[in-house]
């Protein structure tokens, strides 16, 4: 636990209640998909960030917001919330609407905002730490101080397409920071039955780059730790393989009914009760007397209004029209009759 | 890549070792010669041996180069991705199929990919079955790409140009029996050839012959020994398979009745099959006969020349084709 000087160095209490509000919401706004899924309003595919919000916090805190890259796979409702987008798009992208993020193109699996940097939003498990890859590469190309920040699952570190691009990362030393996000489990399928060696920032190591693990529950190390390793690889220039210990309290997704399948209620508890994010941010709010309970009941309270808000808005757009499914298939050029 | 410096090459042994089938023969030596030309610098003083910024040189993993090269793509930049052969693009099939071709209509319009991937395809001598696939028609089955297959030089230098300033993924294939084909190509930077638009290249009223790539210039040589015959043959080069002129040929077909697809993928399913199966649904009425379909044959490629030949289609079996067309 970092010492009280610390803390004031590292934030000023306003910040603190600032993350605060913003991890209580995105904690409200994955029920509230929950919901969408469960009444028939979302459907294929739901992958909930419960349990890991200080990971997307912290290191999009750290990092030059609507300037740097972001990009992830498929539990990734929580970053372009945090980088600055309309939440009513993204639920309504859940939920399939034509005012969704994606033109109800994508659904959960498919956010995107490039405006603010964030390019997704993936279905295949490591096939985007490539195009991660590639925009590293168009960073070092341009000779921009951009860094990427490539989020990835403890699943998809086995992925061959991953150390390609470490490799190449490594090679040609672009400006990439890998953010494994290891909550231990690959689907239903947990660590020690997935990866031969369960140290898995030791993969950085064959590659020529930094490596390190760390744990993630606690936003203010989080934000120490990420400012610290974004600030190297946008001075270095070289790329940086982080493996992030967190736990997600959700199924793997939506139709993970059965988690005994494959982990106990008492590691699920012991978690919950100990490294909730939202828990350890508050002890640190109450330590330092940043807020009292009442302020933090109070802004539970505010923000689980405001996810019940969003969801009555998205809720209430259109649907798209049948004939836009010919749009976007191509930029200028609609797909050609009689095919 | 002179006019836009948001264009450059990426692929196996593209820049030292000038291509395979030195296509880019040249590009290194004139693209990476200053400090900031390269993408890492040269590691010998006396050579040029560094990773070029605008000829990049790949370790052998089509995946992860595609990939690359659509996540640039993504940013603006607009890469030309060598495969070292069609055959191998199946390794990176995924980042085609399911990124590269996804990415504008996943993201409702928001981000485009205006990537280029070409490189020899078909089958060449001796090559095998892993290394003589005909990629075309597995491409231009997916929506969300554009596939051509340029029969003549000066096609594929338009097309070409035109795929690099195309802003959705184009897939470009070249066939490693057309590399020696000789031709008059234009002088002017500007002239592009425009995708969906089939060329009539034999003119002809007894009937049509539809190909493209290497099976364009087969179907010419039929045609002239059905000259001989007194029979006169109409001949469609595709050029484009994704978008695909049917006007063009629907057109040929209603004038001449008849018509023969002709294609050296395996018969069963290539992109052909397509093109015939449209013809029927199109034409039924101006058709005195079944449309035919010429292609390879359903086998794995075999390496003995002789068993080679007997799968790679050629003017005998457009001829047989012909004269079994009622």
């Amino acid at each position: 636990m970092a010492k009280q000087a610390e803390y004031s160095l590292m934030h000023a209490p306003a910040g603190l209640l600032d993350y605060y509000r913003q991890m209580v919401f995105l904690r409200h706004f994955e029920e509230k998909s929950m919901q969408a899924f469960r009444t028939g309003k979302a459907g294929g595919y739901l992958h909930l960030y419960s349990g890991m919000e200080a990971l997307a916090i912290g290191w999009l805190g750290a990092i030059r917001q609507g300037y740097d890259y972001v990009i992830a796979a498929y539990r990734d409702h929580a970053y372009p919330i945090i980088l600055g987008t309309d939440p009513v798009e993204v639920m309504g992208e859940i939920m399939g609407r034509a005012g969704g993020l994606s033109r109800g193109k994508g659904g959960s699996m498919h956010l995107y905002d490039p405006d603010r940097g964030f390019f997704g939003g993936w279905g295949i498990v490591g096939g985007h730490t490539a195009l991660g890859g590639g925009l590293g590469l168009a960073c070092k190309y341009r000779g921009e101080d951009r860094i990427t920040l490539c989020v990835l699952g403890d699943g998809a570190a086995n992925a061959g397409i991953f150390f390609e691009t470490l490799n190449m990362a490594g090679l040609w030393k672009l400006p990439i920071v890998f953010l494994i996000e290891n909550n231990f489990y690959a689907m239903g399928t947990s660590l020690e039955r997935h990866a031969a060696d369960p140290a898995l920032y030791l993969r950085g190591a064959p590659f020529a780059m930094p490596h390190e693990r760390l744990d993630s529950q606690d936003l203010v190390k989080v934000l120490a730790d990420a400012r610290r390793i974004v600030e190297h690889v946008r001075t270095v220039r070289e790329p940086y393989l982080v493996e992030a210990i967190t736990y997600r309290f959700a199924g793997h997704g939506a139709a993970d009914h059965d988690r005994q399948l494959y982990r106990t209620r008492k590691e699920e508890e012991e978690w919950e009760a100990q490294n909730d994010p939202i828990k350890v941010l508050e002890r640190h709010i109450e330590e330092q007397r940043l807020a009292s309970k009442e302020t933090l009941e109070a802004i539970d309270e505010e923000m689980l209004k405001e996810a019940d808000r969003v969801y009555a808005e998205a809720d209430a757009m259109p649907h798209p029209d049948p004939g836009e499914v010919y749009d976007h298939v191509y930029t200028k050029m609609k797909p050609e009759a009689g095919h | 890549m002179d006019r836009d410096p948001d264009v450059f090459c990426i692929g196996e042994d593209i820049g030292k070792y000038k291509g395979t089938f030195r296509v880019t023969d040249g590009l290194y030596e004139k693209y990476c010669v200053e400090p900031g030309d390269w993408l890492v610098p040269p590691f010998h003083k006396e050579q040029a041996d560094g990773i070029g910024r605008r000829i990049i040189d790949t370790p052998i993993v089509e995946p992860g180069i595609v990939g690359f090269a659509t996540g640039a793509a993504m940013t603006g930049l607009r890469p030309v991705v060598e495969m070292m052969t069609m055959s191998f693009s199946i390794l990176a099939m995924d980042q085609i199929i399911n990124h590269a071709a996804k990415i504008h209509y996943m993201t409702g319009g928001k981000i485009t990919v205006p990537i280029v991937i070409r490189g020899p395809g078909g089958a060449a001598n001796q090559l095998s079955a892993q290394h003589s696939h005909s990629m075309e028609g597995w491409y231009a089955h997916v929506p969300g790409l554009k596939v051509v297959a340029p029969a003549f030089p000066d096609d594929a230098k338009g097309m070409l140009k035109a795929a690099i300033r195309d802003d959705d993924p184009v897939i470009f294939t070249e066939n490693p029996g057309l590399y020696a084909v000789k031709g008059e190509v234009s002088d002017d930077p500007e002239a592009l050839v425009p995708f969906g638009q089939a060329k009539v290249v034999r003119e002809g009223s007894d009937l049509t012959l539809v190909a493209y790539s290497r099976m364009v210039h087969v179907c010419l040589k039929a045609a002239e020994t059905l000259e001989g015959d007194g029979v006169s043959a109409e001949v469609v080069d595709v050029r484009s398979l994704l978008p695909l002129d049917t006007e063009t040929i629907f057109a040929s077909v209603r004038k001449t009745h008849r018509a023969v697809v002709a294609y050296e993928d395996w018969r069963s399913g290539g992109f052909g099959a397509e093109i015939a199966a449209r013809i029927g649904e199109a034409c039924f009425d101006d058709l005195d006969a079944p449309v035919k379909r010429v292609g390879g044959l359903n086998v794995p490629m075999p390496y003995s020349r002789v068993l080679e030949l007997e799968c790679i289609p050629d003017e005998d079996d457009v001829l047989d084709a012909i004269r079994n067309l009622a």
